[in-house]
């Protein structure tokens, strides 16, 4: 391998080292090199979205992270999104609503939607859309996957 | 007796007539009758006792899966139409 | 079976592989893992046309980690024949040729050469090693561009086909097609209001977010294995054994999850190129297509020229249509320009009719089909000028529609008469629909409507079914899962066993698990692939009747079978019971479907929308839209639902922002997921959707499919909404702002 560099950090609560070359990126990392392959490759130039994961709580597409800038922080995947064997609100929320067709774009979209919802438990539509909108769907529209989230919004307050 | 339509291009070998009425129990002796009266018509429509790629065969409005082997009634319409597959 | 009370059919069950969704756990092709596996990367052409005079891969072939390098030659010489990609016969070296480049490159991204090495980036670096010494030719870019006298010829093989018969012109129009009825100079003569009107529309993307990929090892028996995202595993096997000159049998395909295809993931691209790399290292070889890959190497849709002219009487009853249509078939022939002929006023009853189809070359990416292929195009062209005359008239829009609507018994200008349709019954919905009615509220504010048409297709799928001694039944099929199918196709089932939707288990399994299937397009997969269950689940109904019969002491013919209750005179059973039973009553029990349906029926479908035009920037929003279709019967509504609003979305954004935008010698200049503009959450608003149920009476449910009839009619109900909102007739797509701009300022002029 070429120059290799050690990455320690904490992925959906635990704590994971990892070797990489410092031109991977973060959503190379997780998916080649520690095998969470949730989190998928759509464009490797931050605009669709379906690369999303939480870095320090905030949402970022992993392909234009680079895996060594992972050193010291606490990243969130699709993998840790359940809660051990229950879905999250969120995952049931999509299901219930046929908020997915081929899926690919979900893993994003529910980690992002979580983000929103851990610090806006009541979104309007238009935030809703607003926060979404660097995700991106070619199956739905879009409309199943906001009615989605207003659910889950909905049961979390309830 | 069947009505077969034929293909806008291909009414110059029928001398352009768009309709034929011609016997035959399948598509396949349909076809061969046809022959009979548009010598050539046959070479347009089959290679090599197969329908020509691309082209499928309509009994009474229905695409038949069948294409040669399909029953024709005899008040049946026959038409050649482009086989569609779609995305 | 009563077809007014179901018990699963038009319920909303979850799906079946929605904890593997929602979880990350489903494994699509770019995550399959493999010990040993390799990374293929793929270099491509900068040119849009040219000879290779010479590849020289040496230097890619001494690079460290690389294990080995492809081009053309290293394809087995196979004589040429045809191959059914999926979408229609091609010729084998047109099919070879697009997987790698022999001779010639027809457009910037044509597959050249490819390497296998330990990282994807290796491989990279390695390919950009090798040398290739091009002769750049000149290139044409649009259907009258390469149509012209005098045109860059792509294929000099190529000679003009009509109906079965070869012309002998060379040129880069590969086949013309025509339909005529009736007697068009006196349908024309007869008008009294007569519109005619050109339209250009520009290649779009069907825009899958999951790109292509493949692994391929061709193991030490000779079998060659693949795993790939695909609409089709029979096809992705009988296309890469043709190529590589195997057995259809020594190749096995198994379907990973599928990120999206809507047609365009139907051709086969990488696989042959993965096996072949696998043969040359004996080691597994995954290929991952790039976003920029996409855009510029795989199917796109058709760009087109089109013409259409309609005369009508003041009554409002149209007496003449004529269509000329060019479309761009890309590099190879295959242009879906016979559909959209057929498509082109297959809404319509009229009896004079006459339609020019041409299906040209240019050099672009090879084209492929984009849920109803060829028919948006058309719809466009169609629904803009029917909207026009419908004005000049006087008429409501939906009324000029109604009364000229297709129904049973009219005759399409391709030949075939309809048999039941729902065409009517969308058009009556749309009118009575609230939004029909709702005032704009506001300036610059417009309402379009449209209306469009699609076959649908029956193809064959195949399917067993087992059954677990706990009532639930295993069902095996072969339908790649992009939209729901396996429930729709495992509720089918379910009804006709009489055991709720979550007792049947479907999978979706490789080439060698299950008998041939068709692919996962055409919309056919509920309707087809559903029947193979509906078969499958009546063949266990007969052996349990035998089952029940046995444990009774009594004639088979004398048991009967009601919603999953089997009764013989004072007995009954349940399914459930008589499941726990089948050891003690003669073993296990395997039902089987394969079908190759024909009843096919078409689905109509029509939009309402309302849009805000921005005068000083030409920016169009979506104010409100409304998607209507006949569905037949919706098995499953909530994807039905889903069907139609992604449908409508797809088409949005190809009738506002979605162009490869090209320069002069074929380069896209947008081939990014940033530039090439596809709508968000933030571009639109809620999709109303309307489900018509017009029974399809070919089909034991009434399906029809419901996947591609809803792209078709957006472009124009938008454009006639911006011509209700700002006064400008739009006769290009995509209806950008600059467009809409120039159309306005060209009006003030």
């Amino acid at each position: 391998m070429h120059n290799t560099v050690r990455v320690q950090t904490t992925i959906n609560g635990e704590a994971r080292e990892f070797l990489c070359e410092p031109r991977q990126s973060l959503l190379e990392c997780l998916r080649d090199v520690l095998g969470l392959t949730g989190t998928k490759e759509g464009c490797n130039d931050g605009n669709c979205g379906a690369c999303t994961v939480l870095m320090d709580d905030r949402v970022v597409t992993s392909c234009l992270v680079l895996g060594v800038e992972a050193q010291g922080a606490q990243i969130t995947t699709i993998e840790g999104i359940a809660r051990g064997s229950d879905l999250h609100p969120l995952q049931r929320a999509f299901l219930q609503n046929a908020a997915l067709q081929c899926g690919v774009c979900t893993p994003g979209f529910i980690v992002a939607a979580k983000a929103l919802l851990d610090r806006e438990p009541n979104p309007n539509e238009e935030q809703i859309r607003l926060w979404l909108a660097n995700n991106l769907c070619r199956c739905t529209g879009y409309d199943k996957i906001i009615r989605a989230v207003e659910q889950a919004a909905e049961e979390a307050r309830a | 007796m069947p009505t077969v339509y034929i293909p806008t291009l291909l009414q110059t070998v029928t001398g352009g007539k768009s309709s034929v009425q011609v016997d035959g129990a399948t598509v396949r002796q349909v076809i061969d009758n046809l022959e009979k009266f548009y010598p050539g018509i046959r070479e347009r429509l089959l290679d090599q006792g197969k329908l020509r790629p691309n082209i499928s065969v309509a009994v009474d409005g229905e695409v038949t899966p069948m294409g040669l082997l399909e029953a024709v009634g005899p008040q049946s319409e026959v038409h050649f139409v482009a086989a569609i597959k779609g995305g | 079976m009563n077809t007014e009370e179901y018990s699963v059919i038009g319920t909303r069950p979850v799906r079946h592989d929605g904890a593997d969704k929602v979880t990350g756990r489903a494994l699509y092709g770019a995550d399959f893992q493999m010990a040993g596996l390799l990374h293929g990367f793929i270099l491509r052409s900068p040119h849009a046309h040219a000879r290779i005079r010479r590849i020289d891969t040496r230097k890619a072939a001494a690079f460290p980690g690389v294990q080995a390098v492809l081009t053309a030659d290293d394809f087995p010489q196979v004589p040429e024949r045809l191959v059914d990609l999926g979408e229609g016969d091609t010729p084998l070296s047109y099919a070879r040729g697009n997987v790698l480049a022999q001779g010639k490159v027809l457009y910037r991204g044509h597959a050249v050469a490819a390497v296998a090495a330990s990282s994807i980036h290796v491989a990279e670096e390695a390919a950009g090693l090798i040398e290739v010494d091009y002769e750049v030719l000149p290139c044409a870019l649009t259907a009258p561009d390469a149509m012209r006298e005098g045109a860059p010829i792509l294929h000099e093989d190529l000679k003009t086909k009509e109906f079965g018969e070869q012309t002998s012109r060379v040129s880069n129009v590969a086949e013309h097609f025509r339909h005529a009825m009736g007697d068009i100079d006196a349908g024309f003569a007869e008008a009294e209001v007569t519109v005619e009107r050109e339209f250009n529309t520009a290649t779009v993307h069907q825009g899958y977010i999951e790109p292509h990929n493949a692994t391929a090892l061709w193991n030490n028996d000779g079998r060659i294995l693949v795993w790939c995202s695909t609409q089709g595993a029979f096809v992705v096997r009988d296309v890469t054994a043709c190529l590589l000159d195997v057995p259809v049998s020594r190749v096995k395909v198994t379907p990973m999850e599928i990120g999206g295809g809507f047609g365009g993931k139907i051709p086969v691209y990488l696989e042959p190129v993965a096996a072949l790399l696998s043969k040359k290292t004996g080691r597994p070889v995954k290929i991952v297509m790039s976003r920029k890959d996409v855009f510029e190497a795989s199917g796109p849709t058709p760009g087109s020229y089109i013409k259409v002219k309609i005369g009508a009487r003041k009554d409002g009853r149209i007496t003449a249509a004529q269509a000329y249509l060019a479309y761009e078939a890309g590099a190879y022939p295959g242009a879906m320009v016979a559909p959209g002929a057929m498509c082109v006023f297959a809404a319509y009853d009229i009896a004079n009719v006459v339609i020019d189809g041409f299906d040209v070359v240019v050099n672009k990416p090879s084209t492929a089909a984009y849920r109803a292929p060829g028919a948006t195009n058309a719809a466009f062209a169609t629904e803009s000028v029917v909207d026009e005359i419908a004005e000049k008239l006087g008429m409501d829009p939906l009324d000029f529609r109604l009364k000229n609507a297709a129904k049973q018994g009219t005759r399409r200008a391709d030949g075939p008469k309809y048999r039941r349709i729902g065409c009517i019954e969308v058009i009556e919905a749309m009118k009575k629909h609230p939004h029909y009615s709702a005032p704009l509220g506001g300036p610059n504010r417009g309402r379009g409507v449209a209306i469009g048409f699609w076959f649908n297709v029956g193809l064959p799928s195949s399917c067993t079914i087992s059954v677990n001694a706990d009532g639930t039944v295993n069902l095996v099929e072969g339908s790649t899962d992009i939209g729901g199918t396996r429930t729709s196709i495992a509720m089918q089932a379910a009804e006709v066993l009489g055991i709720p939707a979550e007792a049947v288990r479907p999978t979706v399994v490789d080439t060698d698990s299950v008998g041939f299937t068709a692919v996962t397009g055409g919309s056919r997969t509920t309707f087809a692939t559903g029947w193979a269950a509906y078969e499958a689940a009546h063949d266990v109904v007969r052996q349990l009747r035998d089952r029940a019969a046995k444990l009774w002491e009594v004639e088979a013919a004398s048991v009967t079978m009601d919603r999953g209750v089997f009764r013989a005179a004072d007995k009954s059973i349940t399914f459930q019971e008589l499941a726990a039973k089948l050891d003690q009553t003669g073993g296990p029990v395997v039902g089987r479907g394969a079908v190759n349906p024909r009843g096919v029926g078409g689905s109509f479908s029509g939009n309402i929308v309302d849009v805000e035009v921005d005068p000083e920037t030409g920016k169009v929003t979506i104010l409100r839209f409304t998607a209507v279709q006949d569905a037949g019967k919706a098995i499953h509504p909530s994807y039905v639902e889903g069907q139609m609003q992604g449908g409508s979305v797809q088409s949005i954004g190809w009738a506002l922002n979605e162009e490869y935008w090209m320069n002069g010698s074929g380069t896209m200049m947008n081939s990014s997921l940033l530039d090439y503009r596809m709508p968000t959450a933030l571009d639109l608003p809620m999709i109303d959707t309307v489900i018509v149920e017009v029974p399809n009476p070919g089909h034991p449910f009434g399906v029809r499919g419901v996947g591609e009839a809803n792209i078709v009619p957006p472009p124009g109900a938008i454009a006639n909404a911006i011509y209700h909102a700002a006064g400008v007739r739009m006769d290009r797509l995509p209806m950008n702002p600059p467009a809409i701009m120039e159309a306005i300022w060209k009006q003030r002029d």
